[in-house]
């Protein structure tokens, strides 16, 4: 291994956005696209690798020690990330060339592509970044480039939806900011790990827990915590279909990666969950986000809307997960963060498939579809069943950890609301299963199943629910001791 | 062929089965072959684990860890392998009965039908040779799941609303209570292996333990205990043979073979006795054993009052568990095999009403049974044994049934147990002697050329009356196998 891939893992896709753009040929700057995507992912399975047998890396841009330089850091934590965030771009790309040639104007592809990646770019760098200033350059990177990809929807209404993305994403960029200036100001250091050593001494002074509320506050923004969450329905549902695939799988899991990193590696568990009491807000906000956003999620006539709101719901379980502050509860939020990534990405991808042929994702357009378009809809199925949770699926994983680790420190009405959710998930699933297979089809029976350019990557995914919920010993391991790193717990 | 390898094979047949119908869909008489030959294949393989069983083995195949300490595995033991011996010979006579009434009736889609239902009774298999809770509770949603096409099959506005019912009942008990209590037994015990004696003695106060018993008896929501019971007759929507097969035996059977299993091998009958749940439980299903059978009365249409009677009998089974006795335990157990070839009889004979004679309301059966009097006649005799009167099997498990009520000194359950056959007979009884005494209002002609239903539905619902007989006489293998399980 390269002593230098921790670096390169957000150099080559950052320099690639570039070469897509100047390419000008849309089959040509798809194709650096997914050689960026397929790179990243080779790169970030090694570091991974690495990690888990080696241990973390730290790696020094520049030679530059730190404090004073800015350093990468590699662990058990956010390699596991990097191999989700750069896995779901390397899966989406070879789904993108058709979906995006049809959805988008042809001069505008390559610009398209030059987003997406520099999407990536950021997202990998929050990541694998350990430098606070470092998170918040990449979040802007990552942010900016979202905003112009869900612009380009083909609904008018893509570029509100991307304008009330920009202005709710920036207040919490600028509340992260903030919290990162108030930091420095008091310890004179931008480094994760320094800081981590040096803000015990100063917990005392309230300029700390303003910092810390500042930053909890703009990261749930990011990640539409309920009820921030409120520019994430649009987002999702008028965006073009690749992109609310990627963003979908990744963009909030990045963000639920931060609030990892700040509540757990720089402020410590201490200080987050017995001097600033931070479950007593999360944990009602989390279940109220279960219960409400699935409520809202039946409700919806759209099933990108559908499944977005079942997102902030499932985000929910996330946070849930972190909340609890047990070795179980964090690893059963991470463990959902890469299974959770797989089901929707296998959801939305399935909804761009009808995308392509329908013209439309309301729920009545869905009608026939089990028999004019069964393999799609297969897919959404199974994908459906991951996201209720049924057994031999990655969902049902997530919801085994998370309601043992609720169990575990006996709060079983938590453990009842989070297999309430599973339920109101049956509904919501079930409504568009019994209109794609119980209808009659629309229209003169012109529609067929989708190429397979779009059906290969998504059935991708969605054997990847199968297969890690039969074999979750990898993913199950690798949650784990990253909570054991995060709470610093023996391994 | 080694028995663990059996065991996986028992699953993997019936699942193979369904590729070929697939496969097959194009030729009707290839793709029924193909069925039968499985469900054949699948029987033998299934006789074939009953000699190392009864030997005292029990040949254990472990799929994969899933996580660590849960892992997808299946075990042959005597409960289970009585469970899958019923399932798989009944699916033979259910395929046989099947061409008759499929064809005889003009159903649609038989191709989807015959996949779905293969898939079922692997699913089937998978619940009755789970070696754990975990892989029990995969293929009981399975079983859930891969039904629902089968319920909703005719596709009507009806066939929906049903389907919603039986889904969100199924789901929503096992998904609230029998999964909550599946995780908290993980939790509490650090396994969820069936091991007999139990895994939860000791592990916490019998106060948790209780609330855990009655999650579990009322999760298993397709052993239909009041009040969770609306999805059975909503389910009877479904074609007969899927009713016969599916809801008399494969899906309710797994569910209170599941409760079964969870009593002797999770809990254990020592700690079951001495939880304050358990009585409180058994009355329950007292109460629901009478309850349903008033239900029955007021139905008219004779797949309605099957149904009820279907959630009372299987009400016994769950009492039998309650009882926390031997008795008790083996009763259930036969009860388990005896009401499937009873209840099978009554819906084969239900389903050549209808394809032969086009009725489905008793009120409208009357003179019947003079044109088809083998079908009568074996209603005849599968009405008996749910009554649980010689010379049937039914009277064999109820009264060991009986037996378990005065061992747990319960002397009102007997009560109930007598007084629930007596409503039994009265409503079951009812059908045939319409039929066979039954006089047609004035005025009323029925069409000419009513006859019996095609041979292989007849030949069928002979078989598994003649098996019913059978059982009263030779009940002893279906006894010395359930008694393996709770050894003296």
């Amino acid at each position: 291994m390269s002593p230098h891939l921790p670096v390169l893992q957000v150099v080559v896709p950052l320099l690639a956005a570039p070469v897509a753009a100047l390419v000008r040929r849309p089959r040509l700057s798809w194709l650096v696209a997914f050689l960026a995507a397929l790179w990243a992912f080779g790169s970030a399975v090694t570091l991974l690798h690495h990690v888990l047998s080696v241990g973390p890396i730290s790696y020094h841009i520049g030679d530059w020690a730190p404090p004073w330089g800015i350093e990468y850091r590699v662990d058990q934590v956010n390699a596991f990330v990097l191999v989700i965030v750069s896995g779901i771009a390397a899966v989406v790309l070879p789904y993108a060339r058709a979906s995006v040639e049809w959805e988008i104007e042809n001069e505008r592809i390559p610009l398209f592509y030059t987003a997406l990646i520099l999407c990536m770019t950021g997202l990998l760098g929050i990541t694998v970044t350990g430098d606070v200033f470092n998170v918040f350059v990449f979040l802007e990177i990552s942010s900016l480039s979202a905003y112009a990809l869900i612009a380009m929807g083909q609904d008018r209404r893509a570029l509100t939806a991307a304008y009330q993305y920009l202005i709710m994403g920036s207040v919490g960029a600028t509340f992260i900011v903030i919290g990162i200036g108030l930091m420095y100001v008091m310890t004179g250091t931008l480094n994760m790990a320094d800081l981590a050593q040096r803000l015990p001494a100063m917990e005392a002074n309230r300029t700390i827990p303003v910092a810390f509320a500042f930053l909890t506050v703009g990261i749930s923004l990011k990640l539409a915590l309920f009820p921030l969450h409120l520019w994430l329905p649009n987002a999702y549902a008028y965006a073009p279909s690749t992109v609310t695939a990627f963003i979908a799988s990744t963009a909030t899991k990045v963000a639920v990666y931060m609030l990892l990193r700040f509540i757990f590696t720089v402020f410590g568990v201490a200080f987050s969950f017995d001097v600033m009491n931070l479950d007593r807000i999360l944990t009602p906000l989390a279940l109220a986000a279960i219960v409400f956003m699935s409520l809202s999620a039946i409700y919806q006539p759209n099933v990108k809307r559908l499944l977005a709101y079942s997102s902030v719901a499932q985000i929910g379980y996330m946070v849930l997960g972190i909340s609890l502050a047990s070795v179980l509860g964090v690893a059963a939020g991470i463990l959902h963060l890469f299974n959770h990534a797989l089901i929707k990405g296998a959801l939305f991808m399935a909804m761009g498939c009808v995308m392509y042929r329908v013209g439309s994702v309301r729920i009545e357009a869905m009608a026939g579809l089990g028999r004019t378009m069964p393999f799609t809809m297969a897919a959404f199925v199974v994908g459906g069943l991951s996201l209720i949770g049924v057994p031999l699926t990655v969902g049902f994983i997530s919801k085994l950890y998370l309601v043992r680790a609720a169990l575990e420190q006996g709060m079983w009405p938590v453990a009842v609301l989070v297999l309430v959710g599973s339920l109101l998930a049956v509904i919501y699933v079930w409504k568009v299963v019994e209109v794609a297979y119980f209808r009659q089809p629309i229209g003169d029976g012109s529609i067929r199943e989708a190429p397979l350019s779009l059906l290969i990557p998504t059935w991708v995914l969605v054997l990847a629910n199968i297969w890690f919920g039969i074999d979750a010993k990898l993913t199950a391991g690798v949650a784990i001791r990253a909570a054991q790193a995060l709470l610093g717990v023996g391994s | 062929m080694s028995p663990s390898a059996l065991v996986g094979l028992a699953v993997a047949l019936p699942l193979a089965g369904a590729g070929l119908v697939l496969a097959l869909g194009k030729w009707p008489n290839l793709r029924e072959a193909a069925t039968l030959a499985t469900g054949i294949a699948l029987f033998a393989s299934v006789v074939s684990l009953l000699g190392p069983v009864r030997a005292g083995l029990r040949p254990t195949l472990t799929l994969m860890e899933v996580v660590p300490g849960l892992s997808l595995g299946f075990q042959a033991e005597p409960l289970g392998l009585l469970f899958a011996l019923v399932a798989s010979f009944l699916w033979v006579v259910t395929s046989l009965y099947s061409i008759g009434y499929m064809r005889g009736h003009h159903e649609e889609h038989q191709t989807r039908f015959y996949t779905f239902f293969a898939i079922s009774i692997a699913s089937a298999m998978g619940v009755a040779f789970s070696a754990n809770l975990f892989t029990l509770f995969a293929f009981y949603e399975a079983l859930t799941l891969c039904t629902f096409p089968l319920v909703t099959h005719h596709g009507t506005e009806k066939a929906r609303r049903a389907g919603r019912i039986y889904l969100g009942i199924l789901l929503t008990t096992s998904v609230a209570f029998q999964l909550l209590a599946i995780i908290w037994t993980w939790q509490l015990a650090g396994t969820l292996d069936f091991r007999p004696g139990g895994i939860l003695a000791g592990t916490a106060s019998k106060g948790v333990l209780s609330v855990l018993l009655v999650l579990f008896v009322f999760g298993v929501g397709k052993a239909a205990v009041m009040p969770f019971h609306r999805w059975l007759p909503a389910a009877m929507v479904a074609p007969t043979p899927v009713s016969a097969l599916l809801h008399a035996v494969a899906v309710v059977k797994a569910g209170v073979f599941t409760i079964l299993k969870v009593a002797v091998y999770v809990f254990g009958l020592d700690l079951m006795g001495t939880l304050a749940a358990t009585p409180w439980m058994a009355w329950v299903a007292a109460t629901t054993i009478i309850l349903a059978s008033l239900v029955a009365f007021t139905k008219d249409n004779l797949k309605a009052r099957l149904a009820y009677s279907t959630i009372s009998q299987l009400s016994y089974i769950v009492l039998g568990a309650m009882l926390a006795n031997r008795w008790g335990i083996i009763g259930g157990g036969m009860h388990i095999a005896m009401h499937a070839f009873g209840k099978i009889t009554l819906f084969f004979g239900a389903g050549a009403v209808l394809v032969a004679a086009h009725e489905t309301e008793i009120s409208r059966m009357h003179g019947l049974g003079r044109t088809m009097p083998i079908t009568f006649g074996a209603f005849f005799i599968g009405a008996l044994s749910i009554v649980g009167v010689p010379p049937a099997g039914g009277a064999w498990s109820k009264w060991f049934l009986g037996l378990g009520t005065l061992e747990a000194g319960q002397i009102w359950l007997l009560a109930v147990l007598m007084l629930s056959s007596l409503l039994t007979l009265v409503y079951l009884l009812e059908v045939p002697a319409r039929a066979f005494f039954g006089m047609p209002p004035e005025g009323e002609v029925r069409p000419e050329g009513i006859h019996e239903a095609p041979w292989p539905s007849v030949l069928a619902l002979v078989i598994t009356a003649v098996v019913t007989l059978v059982l009263f006489v030779h009940p002893g293998p279906v006894f010395d196998l359930v008694s393996l399980v709770v050894p003296r």
